[in-house]
């Protein structure tokens, strides 16, 4: 008798913990990039994106049509293309987003919009995507956030594994050759350095910056630099390449006389320059060009 | 050519024609502000029901408010309206002021490098909300509100110190223009090394008043509040400084105290509306203009009816960029240099056909 009373209140006991420690866990605390403890009651089920890398992180955990909106640059994947636009991170449109009624804002670091949106009782997430490890990053804490932390562990390994043999791929094409190369992002002209995102992927396809780390992700650089350390292929938008040879002195530059040139579409682009779950499709791209044009 | 009408050139005349208008005049200002005030009402219903949302959308929900709509009514339209109306009517003030105390038709809020000062200020806390140096994180922590009227008010004080006190107006005006240009290339520089923050810097140098909450609204509000306190004690002595400075001192007035305070006052009011919303261009140039061109006022009217006219002005500007290009909008200081520009320019043109 006593033995079944005690065995009962054993019982009792277990079974409060157990609830307890399941209703513990569907409650978390997430710290964001902008230092703000987010705490998670349950699954987001009407997300608004406002960063294109965010969007299809988004969208590569299967949860795209998790969203309501996105950022007026978000273009991919089609489905997140035809959602409504909220602006860009300096012009969003607050009464779009309070009236598609989002329960979590997904965003890169922009004090006004948090603070605004705060007041408003939205609640938002900042994350700042900005190098090749922001992306893993980036990937497992939107599947945390979305209760998706398994499928987030497998696309993080099958993106760590297709660069890393994209990667060595080229390597063993070019056999200790190491070009050097110049990727202009505008014509001021504004280089990437390797300290930017794409420039670590022109580093993991084993090429040498001609800028230098400590000038910074994206230096405005003198002409003049580009003529004294001369790169064996420049990556130029398509719209510039014609007329690099007019720049005074980049006539007599190599790559320039021998064409040595790489442009991508804007869609391609869009793959190079945003640090999301598509790097591999355009570090690929990066390889395919610099496989043809390298001397 | 754009002088304040009703001047006269003797002090006497001067008091006759006061003398002699004052009924008049009483009426006309009365009629005129009634007049503004039923326009900002006007405004403010309309700037109610234009949104991202179509119209009937908005009169449905004045009428039917649901919890949706009430935030996009009372917490995001409404604030942003009268906030709108408060930085029009800051601007407006601290021109009419500026125009009084230089004696100068084309003087306007920003001459001190106030404008300069701010954008400075938002670029540092911009880079140092991502920065890891210590020395910079306290600007990150300020935000970019704080920034900016940091910037504007350590603007004034280095116009001031460069003209070496406010003894002469001259020198106060050379040296803003000297603050404001060093400052703004130093921003420039900023702006180079750091081509990231160039979109964020971007919205603030072009005004948005996309983000005025009530908060910003209480703040605004009080600093009008504060401003109009000195504009009104001294508006007798920006009366007497019309007749010239000799005059001016000949009846008693003390120059200093009233240009420090009325120099306070400018740069604080300005501080508040760049940190809120940017920069704001030619609507504290234009609001003292209208009111000059519509009614005959004498300082103390002219403080009263410019914020007014600027509130009324700013607020029509904000309808106007979230209605052209709906559902996006257009930077509100965008559209205030567009239509402020015609009007100067249109000024000019009738003045010399007058001629």
């Amino acid at each position: 008798m006593k033995g079944t009373r005690l065995a009962t209140v054993l019982l009792l006991v277990l079974a409060v913990a157990v609830a307890a420690s399941a209703a513990h866990a569907e409650a978390f605390v997430l710290r964001d990039d902008a230092a703000r403890q987010v705490s998670f009651t349950r699954d987001p089920q009407r997300i608004i994106t406002m960063l294109p890398s965010l969007t299809e992180t988004v969208c590569a955990l299967d949860a795209c049509d998790r969203l309501v909106a996105t950022d007026r640059y978000s273009n991919y994947p089609a489905q997140a293309e035809a959602l409504p636009k909220a602006g860009g991170l300096d012009d969003v449109i607050l009464e779009l987003i309070v009236s598609l009624r989002p329960d979590l804002v997904l965003l890169s670091r922009s004090q006004r919009i948090t603070e605004r949106l705060a007041d408003l009782g939205i609640q938002s997430f900042v994350l700042n995507s900005e190098s090749y490890a922001d992306i893993a990053r980036s990937i497992q804490i939107i599947g945390r956030i979305l209760g998706a932390s398994a499928r987030a562990d497998t696309l993080k390994r099958h993106i760590a594994a297709t660069v890393e043999d994209i990667g060595a791929r080229a390597l063993a094409q070019r056999q200790g050759l190491k070009p050097s190369v110049y990727f202009e992002v505008d014509r001021a002209p504004y280089a990437a350095g390797p300290a930017s995102f794409i420039g670590e992927l022109l580093t993991r396809l084993g090429t040498r910056n001609i800028v230098t780390a400590d000038l910074g992700p994206f230096p405005k650089l003198n002409p003049e630099y580009v003529v004294r350390h001369p790169p064996d292929v420049i990556f130029v938008a398509a719209s510039d390449a014609e007329q690099l040879a007019e720049r005074p002195g980049w006539g007599q530059l190599r790559a320039v006389k021998e064409r040595r040139f790489c442009s991508f579409t804007s869609r391609v682009t869009d793959t190079i320059v945003r640090p999301g779950p598509r790097v591999a499709e355009g570090m690929q791209a990066l390889a395919g060009c610099l496989a043809r044009v390298a001397p | 050519m754009f002088g304040a009408r009703g001047t006269v050139s003797t002090p006497r005349a001067a008091v006759l024609a006061n003398r002699a208008t004052r009924l008049g005049a009483a009426n006309g200002m009365a009629l005129w502000l009634m007049g503004c005030g039923v326009l900002t009402l006007l405004l403010t219903a309309c700037s109610l029901v234009i949104g991202t949302s179509s119209i009937e959308t908005s009169w449905h929900w004045l009428w039917m408010p649901d919890e949706q709509s009430a935030v996009v009514l009372w917490q995001i339209r409404l604030p942003r309206t009268l906030g709108a109306w408060c930085v029009g009517a800051l601007l407006g003030l601290c021109g009419a002021t500026a125009q009084g105390l230089f004696r100068n038709p084309l003087a306007e809020p920003y001459l001190l490098g106030t404008a300069s000062g701010a954008a400075l200020g938002v670029a540092i806390s911009l880079i140092a909300v991502d920065s890891t140096i210590g020395e910079l994180a306290w600007a990150g922590r300020l935000g970019l509100t704080g920034a900016a009227c940091i910037g504007a008010i350590g603007a004034t004080f280095l116009t001031i110190a460069l003209s070496r006190g406010v003894l002469q107006t001259t020198r106060l005006l050379l040296a803003g223009i000297v603050v404001a240009s060093v400052l703004a290339a130093a921003t420039s520089l900023i702006l180079l090394t750091k081509p990231d923050i160039f979109r964020a810097m971007q919205t603030f140098l072009l005004g948005s008043t996309a983000f005025l909450g009530w908060p910003s609204v209480a703040l605004l509000g009080s600093v009008l509040g504060i401003c109009l306190v000195p504009g009104l004690l001294w508006s007798r002595g920006l009366d007497a400084l019309t007749l010239g400075e000799d005059t001016a001192r000949s009846l008693g007035l003390s120059l200093p105290i009233l240009r420090l305070a009325l120099l306070g006052m400018i740069s604080l009011g300005t501080a508040a509306t760049v940190g809120e919303v940017g920069v704001v261009m030619f609507v504290g140039l234009m609001a003292p203009h209208v009111v000059r061109e519509t009614l005959s006022v004498n300082h103390r009217q002219l403080l009263i009816a410019a914020p007014v006219c600027g509130g009324a002005l700013l607020q029509a500007a904000d309808l106007l960029c979230r209605w052209i290009i709906r559902p996006a909008e257009l930077p509100v200081g965008a559209v205030t240099a567009c239509v402020g520009g015609a009007y100067l320019v249109w000024l000019l043109w009738r003045r010399n056909r007058d001629a």
